[in-house]
């Protein structure tokens, strides 16, 4: 990319930048030298490289999945890096103080301080840089409530009963092709573990960064909450301008006990490409919550702003008797981004609920899919759900389409559902532009009355963050 | 001092000119008629006022009274001459779902306030406000919770523009068809709207365009002007409505 066209779309994206750090990694492909590497490097016991390698020798009898309205070059997965961590990161530390200082530099520009004194009040912070987590604050104070919070490796190391207890019980390998490569590759992500009765006292939130050329981000969550446990979980991730795809495929599995409540929130910016398409995240991603308890609520609201192509459905298993699960979703795409999502909810305990409401946004020449599936089990008597399904286009070359599916095994069941097409047009922002309003206040006013449902159901901050973005790239893509 | 003044004023969408040379004097307090047949440029004329983005080529001159000075009313952008105090009803309010009615004059009250260095009515105090103002335009309060203008008939439209012109107490308000579509009690409605603003706005004034002489009689207009192929052929009193009563719009072809 010249310099001049970079400086220009880096005023669009202004995570774009590269941090220039000695980087150790694997070198390109797939095999099982390479996942024994990956498990050895993280001193893993036997049964979990066993569980990678009985992923990978699955994973090579699955093609890729191509029902998803989206379009890309076959990816040719030798041409990827598995495995690429700063050269310090490879090295043992004790605190976040050791971390290099060129790594604590780069999360200070994402927003992210992990210094002690800088830290966002509130928030515990997970960073992932690449495939190892760079570091975890707050976890002092989580552990005087019995709250776990660390990176998977972490975890693995030291619960790993509970990672045993519930790897791959939410989102199986053989579940799907991207699943299977992840539960084979996976390096680094966050667990959580609320135990009973513990509403936890600060929000969780990992940050991903990718920055190495040619590698994948293949993460991995688990969050657990123990009967009666709460926990609000934030998600953000950035990664610099690059003229290659690069992929993401990362799982995460939530799973709440009785009465516990998990709220998974989640601001995705990858870099989208650029303009012309060139470039930008293939964000293909497994998201999966299994109410297992009966009233265990588990909520998922996802603002997708970035990412060149986004194929990504959050979704809960109900299990538990009256157990709820949530999707609010805002997904925008602009100039040749390409996103295919929605969510699963699978409705197996008596008087179940769920609630869908997903916010399409297309504009330039993007192409935006919401694509759902309810299911009621036959055990899932008295069960209800609840979608709502708006798409906004914006010129005339965008497209959005909608594949909402109902899948009903008993009768006892309600079913309310809504949809709607608008399109945000010059004359719209023109109107409010001759009551006095300036565009960006006129585009605010639209993007949020479009979006106010799943707005409101962020934490705060991310809320006024989730809009920002949005508004920009609206207005990036308006005038 | 005129509050607007309009020269040799000409726009152009793509290859075709629609407005041809067109001139327009309005001091403050005065109401102005135009009438004139369809295609003549009478939607044009207030939407190149207000700053439309339609238009390839705009030419001529505008000049628009602000702190006892002409300005040059291209000078500003659309929210900027909605600030100087300009309005217009348009003939066709947009329907903008999502964006409740209420948020909506929230908003635009808020932004012209600020615009004016004044507080906006925040709270309660604008509910009672818009409540009183709905009341007085005939629309229920269920209307200000739905979408902007959304399922609104034709004369729910133009009533919640009149809505919007009493809120906003503009300088200078153009109604661009105001009338057009509404049975004989909205048109009343819509008058009495009319003369509250102009009761409560005595140095506001009033450009209304409309087909029908029905307004005339209702708003007592201090001057009448025929727009016809692009510019105002013809100006005067009542006698130009009584001819186009009587002889329709050919009127102003005859006298040429």
């Amino acid at each position: 990319m010249s310099t001049k066209k970079a400086l220009e779309e880096n005023k669009n994206y202004k995570y774009g930048f590269e941090t220039h750090l000695e980087t150790s990694d694997f070198g390109f492909g797939l095999d099982e030298t390479v996942i024994k590497k990956i498990s050895n490097f993280k001193k893993e016991p036997k049964w979990l490289l066993d569980y990678r390698l009985r992923a990978f020798e699955y994973w090579k009898t699955l093609s890729e999945p191509t029902w998803a309205h989206v379009k890309y070059p076959k990816i040719d997965f030798q041409a990827v890096k598995y495995f690429s961590a700063p050269k310090s990161e490879t090295e043992p530390k004790k605190s976040l103080d050791e971390v290099d200082p060129e790594l604590l530099k780069t999360f200070d520009r994402l927003g992210i301080p992990l210094q002690e004194q800088k830290r966002i009040s509130g928030v515990a912070v997970d960073v992932v840089f690449d495939s190892v987590s760079v570091g975890t604050t707050h976890q002092k104070e989580l552990e005087k409530y019995g709250v776990v919070f660390c990176s998977f490796s972490e975890a693995v190391e030291k619960y790993p009963e509970l990672i045993k207890k519930y790897l791959g019980t939410v989102v199986p390998y053989k579940d799907n092709f991207y699943a299977a490569l992840n539960a084979a590759v996976f390096s680094d992500g966050s667990f959580a573990y609320i135990p009973e009765g513990v509403k936890c006292p600060l929000d969780l939130s990992t940050y991903f960064r990718i920055n190495a050329k040619d590698t994948g981000q293949f993460e991995r969550t688990l969050v657990i909450a123990d009967k009666g446990a709460s926990v609000n979980y934030l998600e953000g991730c950035t990664a610099p301008m690059r003229d290659e795809n690069q992929l993401h495929a990362a799982v995460v599995e939530l799973v709440t006990l009785e009465d516990a409540e998990i709220e998974y929130s989640t601001v995705q910016n990858w870099y989208p490409g650029s303009k012309e398409g060139k470039g930008g995240i293939y964000n293909f991603v497994t998201k999966r919550g299994k109410c297992l308890g009966a009233r265990s609520k588990i909520s998922w609201t996802q603002v997708e702003a970035g990412s060149a192509i986004t194929w990504k459905y959050p979704s809960c298993l109900l299990v538990g008797a009256q157990s709820e699960g949530a999707f609010y979703s805002v997904a925008m795409t602009h100039d040749k981004m390409q996103a295919d999502t929605g969510t699963k909810m699978i409705h197996v305990g008596p008087g179940t609920k769920s609630t869908i409401i997903s916010k399409g946004i297309s504009a330039n020449q993007s192409v935006n899919t919401y694509r759902g599936q309810v299911k009621f089990m036959k055990t899932a008597k008295g069960a209800r759900n609840y979608s709502q399904c708006d798409s906004m286009l914006v010129g005339d070359e965008s497209s959005a389409n909608t594949h909402p599916g109902i899948e009903l095994l008993n009768n006892d069941v309600v079913i309310e559902h809504e949809a709607s097409t608008t399109r945000l047009s010059e004359e719209q922002l023109f109107f409010l532009q001759s009551r006095g309003m300036d565009a960006e206040q006129a585009i605010s006013l639209l993007v949020n009355g479009f979006c106010k449902d799943v707005f409101k159901t962020l934490p705060l901050e991310f809320s006024v963050e989730a809009v920002k973005l949005i508004e920009m790239k609206l207005e990036n893509s308006v005038g | 001092m005129n509050l607007l003044e309009v020269k040799n004023l000409r726009a152009k969408i793509g290859n075709k000119e629609i407005l041809k040379g067109l001139d327009l004097s309005i001091k403050p307090g005065e109401t102005h008629i135009i009438m004139g047949p369809n295609g003549s440029g009478k939607s044009s004329l207030s939407k190149v006022l207000a700053g439309h983005p339609q238009f390839d080529e705009v030419s001529g001159e505008v000049l628009f009274e602000s702190s006892f000075a002409m300005k040059n009313l291209f000078d500003w952008e659309a929210h900027e001459r909605a600030h100087q105090g300009l309005f217009i009803a348009y003939q066709y309010p947009i329907e903008i779902p999502g964006i409740s009615n209420r948020s909506f004059l929230e908003e635009t009250l808020k932004a012209q306030c600020l615009a004016q260095g004044v507080d906006a009515p925040v709270g309660d105090e604008f509910d009672a406000l818009i409540r009183n103002l709905s009341k007085h335009v005939g629309l229920t309060d269920d209307f200000l919770d739905r979408g902007l203008n959304q399922g609104f008939s034709g004369g729910e439209k133009k009533r919640n523009e009149m809505l919007q012109l009493l809120l906003l107490k503009p300088r200078l308000a153009i109604l661009d068809e105001t009338d057009s579509g509404l049975d004989v009690d909205a048109i009343k409605l819509i008058s009495q709207a009319i003369q509250t603003y102009k009761t409560e706005n005595p140095e506001s004034s009033l450009i209304i365009i409309t087909h029908y002489t029905k307004l005339i009689e209702l708003v007592k207009p201090d001057q009448i002007h025929i727009l016809a192929n692009g510019k105002i052929e013809k100006s005067g009193g009542y006698e130009i409505a009584d001819m186009i009563e009587k002889k329709g719009f050919n009127y102003s072809e005859v006298g040429k």
